[in-house]
C-alpha cells in the first residue's frame, strides 16, 4: 500500500475508495462526499504527502458511459516533485447543479484549468476568484463538451452577434 | 468581441478616483509582437504595467470533442495541429496514451524512430523560440539563422513521412511506413552540421547587450511559483525544478539511451535563464539523436500483424484475404479496435513542457474523452504574474520566453 493511502486512510476513512489500472493509482470521491472531502483531501496530499504540484485538471462527463453512476467527473493529477510519484483523484458531481470546492487556494495553477472545466461542462467551483468562460465567448449559453451537446453545436455560429463598424 | 469580457475584473481591482489616470491598452489579438491570436488587456501606469488580463479562445475549434468523433488513426491530424512548431512530439505523446491503454509495446525500431523525430521536433521547436524571440527584441539575424536549420528538420520530416509540417506519421502500434536510408543520411548529416548553426546562434545571443539587457531580471518566476502554478518542461527548469519525464519516467527509447543526455537546469528562472535552458538542450537533443540513430533497430517498425492492430500494407491488402479482413477491420466505424472500459493518463517530455493525455475509453475504437494537459495553456496561466511591475516593452520577451502556441493554448 502506497504510504499517501495510509494518510488518507487515517484522516477519511470511508470517504473514498481506490482504483488502479497500469500505473495510474487513482482515489475516488463520491458525488455525495466530495463537497466537504475533496478540498481536505487533497490538502492533506500536498501538505501531508507531498504531493505539491496539480499537474492535470480535467473534466470528464460520464452520461452514457458504461456501469457509470455519477454524470461528471473532475480528475486532479497530483505529483509529488520530489519523488515523481502521481495519484489522480476522482471526483463526482452531479446534475442538475454540479459544484465542487475550488483547489485555487491549494494550487494556483488550479485557476485557468478550472475556468476551462467550468466553461466546456458547467462545473462550478465554489471559492474560485474569478469563474468566467474561459475559450468560449462571454455570451455563449451551453457547455460544448457535455455528451448531449452535438458535435455540429445548435447552430450558434449562424446566430452570432455581429458588430458592424458603425456601432462598434 | 466586445471589449467588455474582461473590464469588470479590471474595474473592481483598482477603482477609486486616485487611480483614475491608469490607461487601458488594447494589446491584440493582432498584433505582430503576439505571434499568434492572442489578446493581452494592459492597464498601463506611464509604461509600467499595473495588470495583465489575457483574453484567449480566439482560436477555440473544439479539438477535444472532435477526438469523442475521430478514431485513434484519425485524431492524429488533429493532434498535430495542436503544437504545429513540433508537432512529431504531439503524436508521439497522443499514441504513447493510447497505446498504454491498450497495452502494446511498441517494436524498439518504432521506438527508435519516434525518439529521433520527436528529439528534432523539440530541436525545431527551441529554434523557433528562440529565433523569434530575437526578432521581437531587434536580433534579427538569429531569427533567419534559427530558421535555416529549421527548414532542414522539416526536409527530414519531408523524407520520412511526405509532409513537412504536419507528418502524421504515427499510427497505433507502429507509424505509417518505414524510413529509408535516405532519412538515416539526412540526420547524420544534421548531427554533424546542427553543433556549428548551434554554436553560431550563441554567438549572436549569449553576449548580445541588447538582447541580454532586454531578458535578463524579466518574468522571474521562483522554484515555488513553478511548482504551485503547475509549470513545466525548459521553464520550469530554468527556475530550478530538475523534473524532466525523459529522466524521471522514459518512455520510448529513453530508457536506453540515458546515459546520452543530461537534464538541463537553470536557477534564475527570467528570461535569459529560459533562454539558456532552450540552448543547452538543443544540444542534448543533439547527442539522444547521435545515439538513437548510430542504434536504430532493424526489423519492423510495426508491432506483428496478427495482433490485429495496425494498419496491412497495401501489398497484404491487396494479394492477401487475411489482410483485406485486417484492413476493414480497423477502418469500418462499428468494428475498429476493441479497448478496455478503462482510463489512463500517460505524458511525454516535449518541447514546451509536459503534454499529457487523459484517456477514457468505453469500448470503442474511439475514445470516450480525450482530454489534453496543454502545457502552453498552463504556462500562460502564469503569464499576468510574470508581467506585473515590467514595462510595455517586456510583453515580448516574457511572450516569447513562455513560447506560448495558440492553437494548443486554445485548441
Amino acid at each position: 500500500m502506497p504510504d499517501y493511502l495510509s494518510s488518507l486512510n487515517a484522516k477519511f476513512s470511508g470517504a473514498f475508495t481506490t482504483s488502479e489500472f497500469r500505473d495510474n493509482k487513482r482515489v475516488l470521491i463520491s458525488a455525495e462526499k466530495a463537497a466537504e472531502v475533496l478540498f481536505p483531501l487533497l490538502k492533506c496530499l500536498k501538505e501531508e504527502c507531498g504531493f505539491d504540484m496539480l499537474a492535470e485538471l480535467g473534466g470528464i462527463d460520464y452520461l452514457n458511459y458504461p456501469n457509470a453512476t455519477d454524470r461528471f467527473c473532475v480528475v486532479y493529477g497530483l505529483t509529488n516533485m520530489t519523488t515523481g510519484q502521481r495519484v489522480f483523484v476522482k471526483a463526482f458531481a452531479n446534475d442538475p447543479d454540479p459544484e465542487l470546492p475550488s483547489v485555487y487556494d491549494l494550487w494556483r495553477g488550479a485557476d485557468w484549468m478550472e475556468r476551462e472545466v467550468y466553461d466546456m461542462y458547467g462545473v462550478k467551483f465554489t471559492g474560485h476568484p474569478d469563474l468566467r468562460r474561459i475559450l468560449m465567448p462571454h455570451e455563449f449559453a451551453a457547455f460544448p463538451l457535455r455528451k448531449d451537446y452535438p458535435l455540429r453545436g445548435y447552430g450558434e455560429r449562424h446566430n452570432f452577434e455581429t458588430v458592424t463598424r458603425a456601432d462598434s | 468581441m466586445p471589449l467588455d469580457t474582461a473590464m469588470p475584473i479590471v474595474d473592481e481591482e483598482i477603482a477609486g478616483a486616485d487611480r483614475e489616470y491608469l490607461y487601458t491598452l488594447n494589446f491584440g489579438p493582432q498584433h505582430p509582437a503576439t505571434h499568434t491570436t492572442l489578446r493581452l488587456i494592459l492597464t498601463l501606469e506611464g509604461e509600467t504595467i499595473v495588470k495583465a488580463v489575457p483574453d484567449i479562445g480566439f482560436l477555440h475549434s473544439g479539438f477535444e470533442k472532435l477526438g469523442e468523433d475521430l478514431d485513434f488513426n484519425q485524431y492524429v491530424t488533429v493532434v498535430d495541429r495542436m503544437n504545429y512548431i513540433s508537432p512529431f512530439a504531439n503524436e508521439c505523446a497522443w499514441f504513447d496514451a493510447v497505446e498504454k491503454l491498450m497495452g502494446i509495446e511498441p517494436t524498439p525500431r518504432c521506438k527508435y524512430l519516434r525518439t529521433i523525430l520527436s528529439e528534432l521536433a523539440r530541436i525545431s521547436d527551441h529554434l523557433l523560440c528562440i529565433g523569434a524571440v530575437g526578432l521581437d527584441l531587434g536580433a534579427l539575424t538569429a531569427f533567419l539563422y534559427a530558421f535555416n536549420q529549421r527548414e532542414k528538420v522539416y526536409d527530414i520530416m519531408e523524407s520520412a513521412s511526405g509532409q513537412r509540417f504536419h507528418p502524421s506519421y504515427c499510427r497505433v502500434g507502429g507509424m505509417m511506413s518505414d524510413i529509408t536510408d535516405d532519412v538515416v543520411q539526412k540526420v547524420r548529416d544534421f548531427v554533424k552540421t546542427f553543433p556549428k548553426a548551434h554554436a553560431d546562434l550563441t554567438r549572436l545571443l549569449n553576449r548580445n547587450r541588447i538582447f541580454v539587457d532586454r531578458t535578463k531580471g524579466i518574468g522571474v518566476l521562483t522554484k515555488e511559483e513553478a511548482i504551485n502554478m503547475s509549470c513545466s518542461g525548459p521553464i520550469a527548469r530554468a527556475s530550478g525544478v530538475t523534473r524532466d519525464l525523459r529522466k524521471d519516467e522514459p518512455y520510448l527509447a529513453y530508457p536506453e539511451l540515458q546515459g546520452s543526455f543530461k537534464v538541463i537546469c537553470a536557477k534564475g528562472g527570467d528570461c535569459y535563464n529560459r533562454y539558456l535552458v532552450r540552448m543547452a538542450e538543443m544540444a542534448e537533443s543533439l547527442n539522444i539523436i547521435a545515439a538513437a540513430v548510430e542504434n536504430l533497430p532493424g526489423g519492423s517498425v510495426n508491432v506483428d500483424l496478427n495482433d490485429k492492430l495496425t494498419i496491412p500494407d497495401k501489398q497484404a491488402t491487396y494479394r492477401s484475404i487475411e489482410g483485406l479482413i485486417q484492413h476493414f477491420e480497423l477502418f469500418m466505424w462499428n468494428r475498429r479496435w476493441e479497448t478496455p472500459v478503462e482510463e489512463i493518463y500517460a505524458a511525454n517530455e516535449t518541447a514546451n513542457g509536459e503534454l499529457g493525455f487523459y484517456l477514457v475509453a468505453d469500448g470503442s475504437g474511439k475514445a470516450f474523452r480525450a482530454r489534453t494537459r496543454p502545457p502552453s495553456f498552463i504556462h500562460f496561466a502564469a503569464f499576468p504574474h510574470l508581467m506585473e511591475g515590467h514595462q510595455i516593452s517586456d510583453v515580448p520577451a516574457i511572450l516569447g520566453s513562455l513560447n506560448i502556441i495558440a492553437a494548443e493554448l486554445d485548441r
